[in-house]
């Protein structure tokens, strides 16, 4: 069986036991639907930073920027175009009542739209920001996502810096919608998975990697560096888009800074999953993410705002002595695992 | 947004206010920005805390006036004396690991310090935006009958920014440190050779940049206002002016940080407040792009 | 096929080619040679774009390359190696040469065609040639400084160049071991097919194995022809001697 089909098995393995944990212990299932979505976070952002070498800062734009093209694409087909404008200054005292199927068909539509958008946005701003290298790639993400949150903090359209709430999912009984984010989350984090394990393993993986081994010797060999770096963008870009449409719904209620673009939680937690469970290998981010929300679920309660500090802490602590991170360690100790050989040869075909 | 252009022909004077606005910044964002330009030069690292270390510095004066009633003005060698010291330790902590390990390692490492510093104050000392207040503050010049108002703390503050600036200068270029220092800029290994310890000289130069920083916080305490989450604005500011200027450009640091703080007193005045990020990284793009275009006909990249 | 007029080139203060001009037959295996700083890697970066030239004209089969960027003069089939060897240090051998094939008819779609059989096939025979196939597994940054030099010689043949700019090809390989190299140049050649332009201080290596060589010293055309004439050109025996 080739590396990739067992690693979707595995992954197939992790989703039922989730399903069945999430069964199990349903006071939980949100928080087991988030690790997904940490999942899909620390997966995309090691798409541009362990595979290609191109530490993303900004990343979570496509997050929030997804979530607020759904949020608006669901409220206008309730009120229409024309009333998205009266909906967002009302400030959610308009209500109506929805139904089940209007609910989800909005929801579904608007978040693949969320997707869709993404994408364009990655290639557009790609155009230009993925021209940047090393610190300057890093703080012009950074930048590039605190002025579209501060831009989006001051558009009347759609709520400005007071928010905006979206359409309520008219559950039975409260686990309903926890159990509907949940499948949404496990779904999308299964797709991207499966998605992103595959492209790294055909020739789109061999490209970023040269990249991020040596960009110059790359484009001397022919390679068409800026289209793997705005299409590995694209891709981060798409599955980000669909998990902020669905974290917005969720949430029900959208703040800029807080919800859609939380650079300092999400945009920092993405980096620190990745780096964790090994950047630039396909389990890392995924055992990264697991890891990283267990520890926080559980530890940071009891933290006292300390967290925060700890958090920045741990990127320089695993930065400088982690470096390969849990998966990245266990190769360098256990090649076999990994289908990774290598050789005791006396012979030396060189000095 | 055209009130505010209009208002550019209606009463010229109003350019004076803002080009005025944009010496005061300026003359920090030059500070900062010569700071950042010090340890890339030096020791190759980009440093993405840079920011936080100007507001640490501002939170230092803060606290010294708000909660002992020192003189902002007389504690600022005392807050660049603290602040030397913090980026020693800072070095000795995680810097010295990291410069000669890979680009994404150092960036991720002073991006973590960063993070820390500004969770730091915001754990200590709140999100609140605070100013050290002073005496000084309270003293205006009116000029053009009135309609612009300069307070004096802020034409103080040019002149302490110039008395460190010169200081600075006349460090690097006169003193044996100083000389160290540059020689190990130009070739550590030479440097190495001659017997330089270019650990110390490393050590040393992020000390002097951390108090640079300290002293430009200082200044935006006094004139303006300090808010634990500025420091990634500053950054972006510093890497705005170090890549227009070029290293070891000193007249272009000063010039592209006028620059930058005319653009900005502008933007302020006529989009208003809410656009400050979205100019300075759109000041960021524009001068990385300009430096590409130039850099291509070269055939060279921006690393 | 590659033909050089009068191509200057100045960095700063220093003129490190002056109106040099020269010409590569295709087929042929052609020589650069001169002492130390005499500018021959400078006339290299030029050809392949890593920089612009101050005057002057470089041509591939008759096409005006000199405005080129190293990506489009790559893609027309005009490799170099690099002076310090230059691979992918992370990823093994196998997976440095996969990545090594050409990009000049690549779609989008083969942007993602998965690592075939026919490729593979390919990268390891290269190996083979070179004799690195017992190390395919290891990652490159792993092999010695040797090592990385006959990989990366395998990269540029994986890439099916019409022309290869070797910039000191035996350097640094242990000297029992040159005979199999200048062996397989050769072969690269014959049998391949591909025009070779070889920086080269060895001088039993270099007279041995091209059909014509250049000399260059202070960046200026000291002599050409074949290589008996070259070796007993009283100009380049001076230049090497330090006769200037």
């Amino acid at each position: 069986m080739s590396i990739y089909k067992r690693d979707l098995m595995i992954y197939v393995g992790i989703s039922i036991f989730s399903i069945v944990l999430a069964l199990v212990f349903p006071a939980y299932i949100t928080q087991i639907a988030v690790m997904f979505l940490m999942v899909i976070l620390a997966q995309t952002w090691d798409l541009q930073g362990g595979q290609m070498g191109y530490n993303s800062l900004g990343n979570i734009m496509f997050f929030g920027i997804g979530m607020y093209v759904s949020a608006i694409i669901q409220i206008a087909m309730l009120y229409g175009w024309g009333g998205v404008g009266e909906y967002t200054s009302a400030s959610g005292s308009i209500k109506v009542e929805i139904i089940k199927s209007n609910y989800l068909y909005g929801m579904f539509i608007g978040a693949f739209a969320a997707g869709i958008i993404c994408v364009l946005f990655a290639f557009v701003f790609g155009q230009i920001f993925l021209l940047f290298r090393g610190p300057y790639f890093a703080i012009g993400t950074l930048g590039m996502v605190l002025a579209v949150a501060e831009l989006v903090s001051s558009w009347e359209w759609v709520g400005a810096g007071g928010g905006l709430s979206l359409p309520v999912y008219p559950a039975e009984d409260p686990t309903e919608s926890g159990r509907l984010y949940f499948y949404c989350f496990l779904a999308i984090s299964a797709i991207c998975f499966a998605f992103i394990s595959w492209v790294v393993s055909t020739r789109f993986g061999l490209a970023l990697n040269a990249i991020r081994d040596d960009e110059a010797k790359a484009e001397a060999m022919g390679i068409r560096t800026l289209r793997y770096k705005v299409s590995s963008w694209m891709i981060s870009a798409f599955f980000l888009g669909l998990a902020g449409a669905i974290f917005g719904n969720m949430s029900n209620f959208i703040e800029p800074l807080e919800v859609a673009f939380p650079t300092i939680t999400f945009g920092v937690f993405m980096v620190v999953m990745a780096l964790l469970g090994g950047k630039g290998t396909v389990w890392g981010p995924v055992v990264g993410a697991v890891i990283f929300h267990i520890i926080k679920e559980t530890t940071w309660t009891y933290m006292l705002g300390y967290q925060w500090v700890a958090l920045g802490l741990l990127i320089i602590v695993i930065v400088i002595f982690f470096n390969q991170g849990i998966m990245g360690s266990l190769a360098e100790r256990y090649p076999h695992w990994f289908g990774i050989k290598i050789e005791e040869d006396a012979e030396e075909a060189t000095s | 947004m055209w009130q505010g252009i209009e208002m550019l022909f209606q009463h010229p004077s109003v350019n004076v206010k803002y080009i005025l606005d944009g010496l005061f910044f300026g003359s920090i964002f030059a500070l900062a920005a010569y700071g950042l330009a010090l340890v890339w030069g030096v020791m190759n690292l980009k440093n993405l805390a840079q920011g936080d270390l100007v507001i640490l510095g501002g939170y230092f004066t803060w606290y010294f006036q708000s909660a002992l009633g020192w003189n902002p003005i007389l504690t600022l060698p005392i807050v660049m004396f603290i602040m030397f010291f913090f980026g020693w330790a800072m070095y000795a902590l995680v810097v010295k690991w990291v410069i000669d390990k890979d680009l994404f390692t150092s960036l991720l490492a002073t991006f973590g310090l960063a993070l820390v510093i500004q969770q730091f104050i915001n754990l200590v000392f709140g999100p609140e935006t605070q100013t050290a207040v002073s005496e000084l503050g309270k003293i205006k010049f009116y000029l053009f009958g009135g309609r612009i108002v300069v307070p004096e703390i802020r034409v103080v503050g040019v002149l302490l920014c110039a008395a460190v600036a010169v200081a600075l200068i006349v460090f690097m270029k006169r003193s044996r440190t100083g000389q160290a220092i540059r020689a190990t800029a130009q070739d550590a290994r030479a440097a190495k050779v001659m017997g330089i310890n270019t650990d110390r000289v490393y050590a040393l130069t992020f000390s002097i940049n951390s108090a640079i920083c300290g002293a430009a916080g200082a200044l935006v305490a006094m004139m303006f206002l300090v808010q634990p989450f500025y420091g990634i604005t500053y950054s972006i500011r510093s890497f705005v002016i170090v890549t227009a200027a070029g290293l070891g450009n000193l007249p272009g640091v000063i010039t592209a940080a006028f620059g930058l703080g005319v653009l900005e007193g502008y933007a302020n005045n006529i989009l208003g407040a809410s656009y400050q990020q979205f100019i300075v990284v759109f000041a960021l793009v524009v001068v990385l792009v300009w430096r590409m275009i130039r850099l291509r006909k070269a055939r060279m990249v921006l690393e | 096929m590659i033909v050089l007029k009068d191509v200057s080139k100045a960095f700063g203060g220093v003129q490190a080619n002056k109106k040099v001009s020269l010409e590569v037959e295709e087929g042929k295996i052609t020589g650069l040679i001169g002492p130390n700083g005499s500018g021959k890697t400078t006339v290299f970066n030029s050809i392949v774009g890593y920089h612009p030239i101050d005057e002057g004209s470089i041509q591939f089969r008759g096409q005006e390359i000199s405005e080129m960027p190293v990506q489009s003069i790559a893609r027309l089939g005009l490799l170099r190696t690099f002076q310090q060897t230059r691979i992918y240090s992370k990823m093994n051998c196998v997976e440095n040469m996969l990545i090594s094939t050409d990009n000049r008819n690549v779609s989008l779609w083969d942007m993602f065609g998965s690592r075939t059989s026919e490729i593979q096939d390919k990268a390891e025979h290269l190996l083979e040639f070179v004799g690195l196939y017992r190390k395919r597994t290891l990652k490159a940054g792993d092999l010695s400084f040797g090592q990385q030099k006959l990989l990366e010689f395998a990269m540029a043949l994986m890439n099916d160049p019409d022309i290869l700019l070797l910039d000191e090809p035996t350097a640094g390989i242990n000297p029992t071991l040159i005979n199999g190299l200048i062996d397989r140049l050769h072969r690269a050649n014959t049998e391949f097919g591909i025009t070779l332009f070889v920086i080269e201080h060895n001088m039993r290596v270099i007279m041995n194995m091209a059909d014509q060589i250049y000399c260059l010293s202070n960046g200026q055309m000291l002599a050409s022809g074949k290589p008996e004439d070259i070796q007993n050109d009283k100009r380049v025996i001076d230049a090497y001697l330090g006769g200037h």
